[in-house]
C-alpha cells in the first residue's frame, strides 16, 4: 500500500516538476496586442478578412502584416477597437452589404426547363447552364443560404433568395458561392439598388421575365446623375444616391428597389432602416 | 450453359419492340443542316468556312484543334448560310455551321476509294482520322485516339460493342442485322491497325437474329460471337470487358490497361466506310422511338437533322412531349428543344408524355442499400451523393467516386427517386475543380 502511494506520487512530483520546466523553457511569446485583437473580433471565422479565421488575422494585425480594417462582420466599431489596441487612427471601412440583384422569382421569371434534380444551385447550373431562361437570374435553390455562416439569407416560397440587410456582416461567402455572379456588394448607405443581373436587349427579356431591366434610359433621364446604363443593363451609380429614389416610380419593370420601403415581394424581412449597423464614418 | 455477365447492373424493361422489327430508312435531307463545331470529347474543332461558299459532300468545314478531336465535314453539298452560335444538344447556345443543301448531294472531288491492305497502319490511322470517326455509341470519343495505344501497353483483344443495353435503342440491332459486311470489314482493318487477331463480338440474347447472323458471317473471319446475358450496363467499356473476357480495368485505368481496346459496331461500320470509300462520317443510324412518336423507326440520319425533321419523319409527335432524350433513357442527355441538330453521338431520339413520365417527389434515403447492390462498379452511391449534398468533397474522393460511370442504376432503382447520379457527377465536378487547383 505505502510502497504503492510513494511511487505513484513519486513518478507525479518527477513529471510536475518536468512539465514545469519545460513551460518555462519552451514557452511561447505571444504578442498581448494578438489576444486583445482576438477579443474583439467577432469570432465568427468567415474568412471575409483574406484568412482562414479569426485568430489568423489577429495574428497578422499584431505582426503588421495584413491591414486593421479588413473585418467587414465587425464594422467600425472593432476597426476602432483594434485601431486603439494598435495605437493608430483608425481608417474606417465604407461598411458593405450583399444585395441579390434579382426579383425574376417563378411567378415573375420563366424557365427553360423543369428542373426535379438535385437542390443546389451549382448542380443545376451544369445542367444546360440552370433552369431559368434568364442568364444571370437568381436560381432559387438556396446554395447561397446554406452557405450564411450568420442565417441573413432567405428564400421566398417562390424561390427567391433575399439577403436582410441588418443581419448580412459583408463577409461575402455567398458572392464565392452562386454560379450566377447574380450576389452584389454594395455600399451599406444605399438602399435604392436595381435588381437585375441581364446584359440583355429589353425585347429578349420582356419574353422571360416581367420585372427584368430592359435598358431603356427612363431611370437615368429622371435622374441623370444617380445612374449608368451599361450593355442594356442599368446601374445605380453609389457615389450619387441622394435623389436615386426618384426614378423608382418611373421605372417601366419596377425593377429598382428602396429597400427602406420594403424588401423584393414574397419576404418576411421588414423595411430596412437607414443606416442599420455600425454607422459610416 | 450459362451466359456470360458481368456483376452489379440490372434489367429495365428494354421497351425495343417499337423499333425493333423495323428496317433501316433514309431520312431525306431537311432544309437547313445545322452541324456543330463541337460534336466530339475532347477540344472543339475550328470551323474553316465562312458565310455563302459553297461546300460539297464530305468537305472539311472544321478543322481538328489538337491531338485528342477530329475535323468536322459538310453533310451533303450546298451553300453556307450562317457560321453562328446555335443550340447544341448540351443545352446552350455553341459554335456551328448551317448549310443549305443543293439538293444535288454531290461528294467532294478529293475523296478516293482505297485498298485497306496496301496501306500500312500509319495512314489507315490518318485515314480513320481524317474522316472524323469517333465512337459512335454515343461517348463519342475520337478513334484515332483509343487506336494509338502508347508503346508500354500490350493489345490482345478487340471487342466490338454489338450490346446496345440501353432500353428503346435498336439502331446496332438493325446495323447488325442488315450491314453485317460493313462492320466485319471494318473489324479486319481494326485487326490489322491494331496488329492482332483476336476479336470478339459481344451481343446480349435478345438480339438472337443479329447473333445467329453475325455468327454465320464471321465464321470465315476468325471473328467470335460472344452472346452475353440481358444486363445493363453491359455495354459500357469496363463491363463489356469483364463480361468477354473475365478482365478487370484498374479502378482509375483504360481498358488498355489490360490489353483490350473496344469500339462500337456503328464506329466498325464507319471505319470501313471511311478507308474503303474513302467517305468521312457524315451520316449515321438513329432510333426515333418511344410513346411520344406516332411512328418509331430506325433512320439513316444526316448529321445535323433537327430532331423536328427527324421525328415529322416518322409521323410526328403523338401528343404534348414532356420530355425528349438524345440518346439512350438511362444515360440520354435531356433536350430543350427539338430544334437541337443530330450530331455523331446521336444514338436515338426519344420521346415521352406526361403520362409516361414517372411522379413521385424524391424523399429521404431510407437506407435499403439497393444502388449498393445494382452498381456495376460496386461504389456506395448513397454515401458519395451524402457527401457532394453536404460538399464534403474530400470524403467523397476517398469513396471513390471519381471511378463512377454514371451509369444511371442507381437512380433508377431508388426507392426514394433520389437524384443519386447527379449528385455523384456534382462530387465529381468538385474533385475535378479542386485537382486543378492544386
Amino acid at each position: 500500500m505505502l510502497a504503492a502511494v510513494l511511487s505513484i506520487g513519486g513518478i507525479g512530483l518527477v513529471a510536475a516538476a518536468t512539465l514545469g520546466l519545460a513551460a518555462k523553457k519552451f514557452a511561447v511569446e505571444v504578442d498581448p496586442r494578438e489576444l486583445a485583437i482576438l477579443e474583439v473580433l467577432p469570432g465568427v471565422n468567415c474568412g471575409a478578412c483574406g484568412l482562414p479565421g479569426c485568430s489568423g488575422y489577429a495574428k497578422g494585425v499584431a505582426e503588421g502584416t495584413i491591414a486593421p480594417n479588413l473585418c467587414t462582420p465587425g464594422g467600425s466599431e472593432t476597426v476602432e477597437a483594434i485601431a486603439d489596441i494598435l495605437g493608430i487612427e483608425a481608417i474606417t471601412i465604407e461598411p458593405q452589404v450583399a444585395i441579390v440583384a434579382c426579383q425574376g422569382d417563378n411567378r415573375k421569371a420563366t424557365n427553360k426547363y423543369r428542373y426535379l434534380g438535385l437542390q443546389d444551385c451549382n448542380a443545376a447550373q451544369k445542367l444546360a447552364d440552370g433552369p431559368k431562361t434568364c442568364p444571370g437570374g437568381c436560381l432559387g435553390l438556396g446554395s447561397c443560404e446554406r452557405a450564411c455562416p450568420f442565417g441573413a439569407i432567405e428564400m421566398t416560397a417562390e424561390n427567391l433568395a433575399v439577403i436582410n440587410r441588418e443581419k448580412c456582416t459583408g463577409c461575402e461567402k455567398c458572392v464565392a458561392v452562386c454560379p450566377r455572379q447574380v450576389i452584389k456588394m454594395v455600399p451599406l448607405k444605399a438602399t435604392v439598388h436595381v435588381l437585375c443581373n441581364s446584359h440583355d436587349k429589353g425585347a429578349l427579356i420582356r419574353k422571360y421575365c416581367q420585372i427584368g431591366c430592359i435598358g431603356c434610359h427612363i431611370c437615368k433621364k429622371t435622374v441623370p446623375e444617380a445612374y449608368v446604363v451599361e450593355n442594356f443593363l442599368a446601374f445605380a451609380d453609389y457615389e450619387h444616391i441622394e435623389n436615386a429614389a426618384a426614378a423608382i416610380e418611373k421605372c417601366p419593370t419596377k425593377c429598382i428597389r428602396d429597400f427602406s420601403t420594403g424588401y423584393p415581394e414574397g419576404s418576411s424581412f421588414p423595411p430596412a432602416t437607414v443606416p442599420v449597423k455600425h454607422p459610416a464614418a | 450453359m450459362k451466359l456470360k455477365s458481368f456483376s452489379g447492373g440490372l434489367h429495365p424493361p428494354d421497351s425495343k419492340e417499337y423499333s425493333a422489327h423495323k428496317p433501316i430508312e433514309r431520312c431525306p435531307l431537311p432544309e437547313e443542316l445545322i452541324i456543330p463545331a463541337a460534336q466530339h470529347i475532347g477540344a472543339p474543332a475550328d470551323i474553316c468556312v465562312a458565310v455563302g461558299d459553297q461546300v460539297k459532300k464530305g468537305q472539311v468545314i472544321a478543322n481538328a484543334n489538337g491531338f485528342v478531336s477530329v475535323p468536322i465535314h459538310a453533310s451533303t453539298s450546298g451553300e453556307v448560310i450562317a457560321v453562328e452560335p446555335r443550340l447544341h444538344p448540351m443545352g446552350r447556345e455553341l459554335p456551328a455551321v448551317v448549310i443549305k443543301p443543293d439538293g444535288l448531294d454531290q461528294w467532294h472531288e478529293s475523296l478516293r476509294q482505297n485498298d485497306p491492305e496496301q496501306l500500312d497502319v500509319d495512314s489507315l490511322k490518318n485515314l480513320i482520322r481524317d474522316a472524323g470517326i469517333v465512337g459512335m455509341g454515343g461517348a463519342t470519343f475520337p478513334t484515332h485516339v483509343k487506336l494509338s495505344p502508347p508503346e508500354e501497353k500490350t493489345i490482345d483483344t478487340l471487342i466490338l460493342n454489338g450490346v446496345e443495353c440501353e432500353p428503346f435503342l435498336t439502331a446496332d440491332h438493325r446495323l447488325m442485322l442488315e450491314e453485317s459486311e460493313r462492320i466485319i470489314d471494318g473489324i479486319n482493318i481494326l485487326r490489322k491497325v491494331l496488329g492482332i487477331d483476336q476479336a470478339i463480338i459481344g451481343i446480349e440474347v435478345n438480339k438472337p437474329d443479329a447473333i445467329e447472323k453475325l455468327t454465320r458471317d464471321c465464321a470465315a473471319h476468325n471473328i467470335q460471337v460472344q452472346p452475353l446475358k440481358v444486363r445493363y450496363p453491359q455495354g459500357a467499356e469496363k463491363q463489356l470487358i469483364n463480361a468477354c473476357t473475365g478482365r478487370q480495368v484498374p479502378s482509375g485505368g483504360l481498358p488498355m490497361d489490360c490489353g483490350v481496346v473496344v469500339q462500337n459496331v456503328g464506329t466498325a461500320a464507319a471505319i470501313s466506310d471511311a478507308v474503303r470509300l474513302g467517305r468521312p462520317l457524315v451520316e449515321r443510324i438513329a432510333t426515333i422511338t418511344g410513346p411520344g412518336i406516332v411512328e418509331p423507326k430506325n433512320l439513316r440520319i444526316t448529321i445535323g437533322t433537327p430532331l423536328q425533321y427527324l421525328v415529322d419523319q416518322c409521323g410526328g409527335l403523338n401528343g404534348e412531349p414532356a420530355k425528349i432524350i438524345m440518346g439512350g433513357p438511362m444515360m440520354g442527355q435531356t433536350q430543350l428543344s427539338l430544334d437541337v441538330p443530330a450530331i455523331r453521338g446521336t444514338s436515338g431520339v426519344l420521346v415521352f408524355r406526361e403520362e409516361d413520365l414517372p411522379k413521385m417527389p424524391a424523399g429521404p434515403c431510407i437506407r435499403c442499400g439497393r444502388c449498393i447492390g445494382v452498381c456495376p462498379i460496386h461504389l456506395q452511391p448513397t454515401t458519395i451523393a451524402a457527401y457532394a449534398r453536404l460538399e464534403m468533397i474530400d470524403a467523397a474522393e476517398n469513396y471513390n467516386a471519381l471511378d463512377c460511370i454514371e451509369c444511371g442504376c442507381c437512380t433508377y432503382i431508388c426507392p426514394a427517386t433520389l437524384p443519386l447520379v447527379q449528385s455523384i457527377r456534382h462530387a465529381k465536378g468538385g474533385i475535378m475543380a479542386k485537382r486543378r487547383k492544386i
